[in-house]
């Protein structure tokens, strides 16, 4: 590829640096609520604290209930389980689903593809009081499973449709060649197939975790025991129609941010580094 | 040995469940009060807090389906609908009226029968800094002597504030200047000359810049705090956030003087209910009771801070010596319970789009309130004719067994299957988990979801009524086609809004993601992971801090505006400025993922093309053009799609920036529905047929998309 002149990496540096301020300067004010003192929003248009303070993450880090359990910590952990298995299931389904429909003939395979599109078009917040009386015969009510499961569908059709794409995009000179060497079928999507997608699963995977992540209603309605809560309805308890306690909110909101980041700069390398041009000559 | 007995009662005892919404010394002093009821009686009980936006829906869903708590914590407006649903027990015979405040008993009765426990009241009242404001107003006329000398609009300084584009703050004043909620029928009633004064008089306040725009709750607690506002009008929950250094104290509301009545507060009282399906209804009654009286309500009073409903409370010395109890104690004096028909219910969105309309200039005080009389016979729809379902069950019945029939002969033609479909088998074991997880957790609710479109509902009751709901949308029957409550008005604001999003996220999203593949860049991973942010960080929160930005006064956007010398922009009075408030918050939060989707496809373009390209002498512009626009197709389209569909139903940024304003006009279709079915009276038929026709509309859209890419391949 041809070498980018100094010039033009200065300007492309500058292009990034203005495009993160202003990224930034809003995500500064959640960071300046959550190390003010006080519960009030500040005024004054300097995204920096008044007053310094780490009283909202003491607060919400240290919460125990009256049965003097670590509720915080419970909560971080049915945060976690819930969306890594959500991720996990849902990159499970989705892997075998959409290279069975990239790669297979079979009746109603575009139909297949158009439900899953469909499903996308309902406003969600109609389905819940049928979801909640399905979850309720299924024994699935209050339970992180019946939570996983629904997480697990709903960001199905995301997934596979990424990867289906990402699985067109892919020679099938590579998985014919390894068919060719005496690899079995499951060998191909295992061996072949998978370590290519890396780029488009570690993509599906974020968005899955994301979508379990920060979901908030869902959870709020399925669940019924403050140990198994996940951390956006713990947070949500914080502002409400009487009063809004946005300093320990924003302290939250920072805090379940951390995983994400930390997530996608673990990806990172996944994201850019996956496919290269190497396998397909002519 | 007794030990032992205690511990085994203990575990012989079933705990009582207990939800709430309480949080701080309330909940302490919840939390206290419960353990001394299991001391005395041996019930251990399991306490539950829940945000409190979700515990309403929470106890309506969980109860009837045996899932709910045995008693629990809410405000008394909802128990008509509470008791229609069965799930409040009554207390009849078990409570002793003359215990409690008669209003916090008026206010639990219905039909003559009581449900629940008082437990506290709440009412807004004055909230006066004393350093600027030594002698609290008695009157209006008091009033609005002061106000001038304490307003200063260009130094944000203002004599009043509070949340004036709410309804239950605009009450007081409604029924202050003599105007009154329902007419002699118990109708709603809007066009009154005591609306039209009391909108007239807030509407001079404010123009004469004694009072700010756009307050919400928080920002009447930050500007109280920092001496900006020399009144403000709170309930008791403002006490425990207001900073050490402020002295002030609270007084009841003023009285008008042109009328010679007391600005009238709403009255919201707090009980214990017991459920209509507890499993232990007699010590849920007595657990209920218990927070009630003697003790716990000295719990409360001390940790929570509470306004007892408990008339004992007020000869003991906690209470007595407490100015801010004694306060709205006084308050509440003048206070009017909420009430808790039907018709409230139904009061609420159309009063909160008429003073709205008013602060935002929309309309004039005077032509107010025959619009919230429109805006009231509009929201709160008649139910269409009912008519019998048996005509749609043929239908169904006929279509399935058409399909099934064509499946079956369409399996007959042409070649043998197995050369059609030679990896059926294969594509089963493939796709098995994948369809089942979505038949069950997703179509299932879905066909139910479309299925409620063809139902009326009213408190409880659902109504089938066929197309009826449709013809109601489609027809666009009270009101015109141009107006932000009809259909086609909201789906054009809708599409343009879609449309707008998906082409900034996709063209920064692309753009930044070309620039990031720069092999040279040395900070990439820096920027790469910075740029992630607005993604990472959840929306609902970075959605409440651009609505923060885009305030008229207080707003950072408008600040820097002024530094450039231009005039400050009031955003969410003009359908213009509110549209694309709300288009810069989703273009901040979405580009993010669609730049890390790109990112993603770029690198599956093969480098030995761009190498090719390169020896060929082709430029960076035909290259893009050749190579890397149809390379990141295949990959880059599914997103497009799916984001299209996304924000054609993003909610939250609409609801939670401009919230629909002005005048409802900048929500979009699923805000609309959302409404319908949970702020417009729960008229969940009409808000399904919303959402059918939010699907059909998309339908159309998906199928001109699938024409799209197989003319591609």
């Amino acid at each position: 590829m041809r070498r980018a002149s100094p010039l033009s990496l200065w300007l492309i540096n500058l292009v990034l640096i203005f495009v993160c301020a202003i990224t930034l300067y809003p995500a500064l004010w959640v960071v300046k609520l959550a190390f003010s003192e006080g519960q009030a929003i500040s005024l004054s248009p300097s995204p920096l604290p008044d007053h310094f303070s780490f009283q909202h993450f003491i607060d919400l880090v240290g919460h125990v209930d009256s049965k003097g359990r670590w509720i915080f910590g419970r909560q971080l952990f049915s945060s976690l389980l819930v969306a890594s298995t959500t991720t996990l299931i849902g990159l499970a389904l989705a892997v075998s689903a959409a290279y069975a429909l990239s790669r297979f003939r079979f009746p109603a395979r575009e139909a297949g593809m158009q439900t899953l599109l469909i499903t996308q078009m309902f406003p969600a917040t109609l389905m819940l009081v049928p979801l909640y009386s399905l979850l309720q015969r299924l024994g699935l009510l209050n339970t992180r499973a019946g939570l996983v499961l629904v997480y697990a569908t709903a960001s199905l059709p995301f997934c596979v449709w990424m990867l289906k794409g990402y699985f067109d995009a892919m020679p099938k000179e590579l998985e014919e060649a390894a068919m060719m060497d005496g690899a079995s079928p499951l060998q191909v999507f295992w061996k072949v197939v998978l370590p290519l997608a890396r780029p488009a699963i570690a993509v599906t995977g974020l968005f899955s975790f994301m979508t379990a992540w920060n979901e908030y209603i869902l959870a709020a309605t399925l669940l019924n025991d403050e140990a198994l809560f996940t951390l956006p309805v713990a947070l949500n308890r914080f502002v409400d129609e009487y009063k809004s306690e946005y300093g320990t909110f924003a302290a939250g909101a920072l805090l379940v941010s951390i995983p994400v980041m930390a997530l996608f700069y673990a990806l990172q390398k996944h994201l850019v580094g996956g496919l290269t041009a190497g396998g397909v000559k002519g | 040995m007794n030990a032992l007995l205690i511990a085994l009662t203990f575990s012989a005892a079933q705990p009582l469940k207990v939800w709430h919404g309480y949080r701080g010394g309330e909940e302490s002093a919840l939390i206290e009060a419960a353990q001394r009821f299991t001391q005395e009686t041996g019930t251990p009980v399991e306490l539950l807090p829940v945000p409190y936006q979700t515990l309403a829906s929470k106890l309506t869903s969980a109860i009837p389906h045996d899932a709910g708590p045995d008693v629990f914590i809410f405000a008394h407006e909802r128990l008509r609908q509470f008791q229609r649903l069965g799930i409040v027990d009554r207390s009849t015979g078990r409570l002793e009226p003359r215990t409690y405040l008669p209003q916090s008993i008026d206010a639990l009765t219905l039909d003559g029968e009581t449900y629940g426990y008082p437990l506290a009241f709440k009412c807004v009242a004055l909230y006066v800094n004393k350093k600027r404001v030594p002698k609290p107003p008695a009157t209006t006329d008091e009033l609005e002597a002061l106000l001038p000398a304490l307003s200063n609009p260009k130094e944000r300084r203002f004599g009043l504030a509070y949340e004036s584009g709410e309804p239950y703050y605009h009450a007081p004043i409604l029924l202050g200047f003599g105007g009154a909620l329902f007419d002699a029928q118990g109708r709603t009633t809007m066009n009154t000359p005591g609306m039209a004064k009391s909108l007239a008089w807030v509407l001079k306040l404010q123009e004469r810049g004694f009072m700010p725009q756009e307050v919400s709750g928080a920002l009447v607690l930050s500007l109280f705090n920092e001496g900006r506002a020399a009144m403000v009008v709170s309930g008791p929950w403002l006490a425990a956030d207001i900073h050490k250094d402020i002295d002030y104290q609270v007084v009841p509301l003023p009285t008008v003087s042109e009328t010679g009545l007391p600005l009238k507060p709403f009255l919201g009282v707090e009980a214990a209910f017991v459920s209509g399906r507890a499993e232990q209804p007699d010590i849920a009654h007595r657990f209920a009771k218990f927070l009630s009286l003697g003790a716990a309500t000295q719990l409360r009073v001390e940790k929570g801070q509470q306004i007892p409903a408990e008339l004992a409370a007020y000869e003991t010395e906690a209470v007595k010596s407490n100015p801010l109890i004694a306060a709205f104690r006084a308050a509440a004096a003048n206070a009017m319970p909420m009430p808790t028909t039907l018709e409230m219910a139904r009061w609420w969105e159309p009063m909160k789009l008429t003073v709205r309309g008013v602060v935002q200039r929309t309309v004039t005080p005077e032509a107010a309130g025959a619009m919230g009389d429109r805006l009231y016979r509009a929201l709160n729809r008649q139910s269409p004719p009912p008519t019998s379902p048996t005509p749609w069950l043929i239908t169904l019945g006929v279509v399935l067994l058409g399909l099934f029939a064509y499946a079956f002969v369409d399996s007959r033609r042409g070649l043998p299957w197995r050369q059609r479909y030679p990896d059926t088998w294969r594509a089963v074991v493939y796709m098995a988990p994948a369809a089942i997880g979505i038949a069950v957790l997703v179509l299932i609710p879905f066909t139910v979801g479309i299925s409620l479109s063809l139902f009326h509902y009213d408190a409880g009751t659902y109504t089938f009524v066929g197309w009826g709901n449709f013809i109601d949308i489609l027809g666009s029957h009270d009101y015109s086609i141009t107006e932000p409550l009809s259909f086609y008005f909201t789906l054009g604001v809708t599409i343009l809004w879609t449309a707008l999003n998906v082409a900034l996220h996709v063209g920064i999203g692309l753009a930044l993601a070309i620039l990031l593949k720069e092999p040279l860049l040395k900070l990439r991973g820096v920027y790469r992971v910075l740029l992630i942010i607005p993604w990472a960080v959840p929306n609902y929160i970075t959605a409440l801090m651009w609505k923060g930005m885009f305030h008229r006064q207080f707003g950072a956007i408008n600040g820097i505006l002024e530094l450039l010398g231009i005039e400050p922009v009031s955003w969410f009075t003009r359908f213009s400025t509110a549209f694309a408030a709300n288009l810069a918050t989703n273009t901040w939060l979405g580009f993010p993922f669609m730049m890390v989707v790109s990112l993603g496809a770029l690198q599956s373009i093969p480098k030995d093309l761009y190498e090719a390209a390169e020896v060929d002498g082709a430029s960076r512009w035909t290259q893009f053009r050749r190579i890397t626009l149809p390379m990141l197709k295949p990959a880059l389209l599914p997103s497009i799609i799916l984001g299209t569909v996304w924000t054609f139903n993003m909610f939250n940024v609409i609801y939670l920036v401009s919230g629909g304003e002005p005048g409802g006009s900048t929500n979009i279709l699923v805000t609309e529905a959302f409404r319908w079915a949970f702020e417009r009276n729960e008229q969940y038929g009409f808000a399904a047929a919303y959402a059918v026709l939010i699907f059909v509309v998309l339908f159309i859209w998906s199928a001109f998309t699938k024409r799209l890419t197989t003319e591609k391949a």
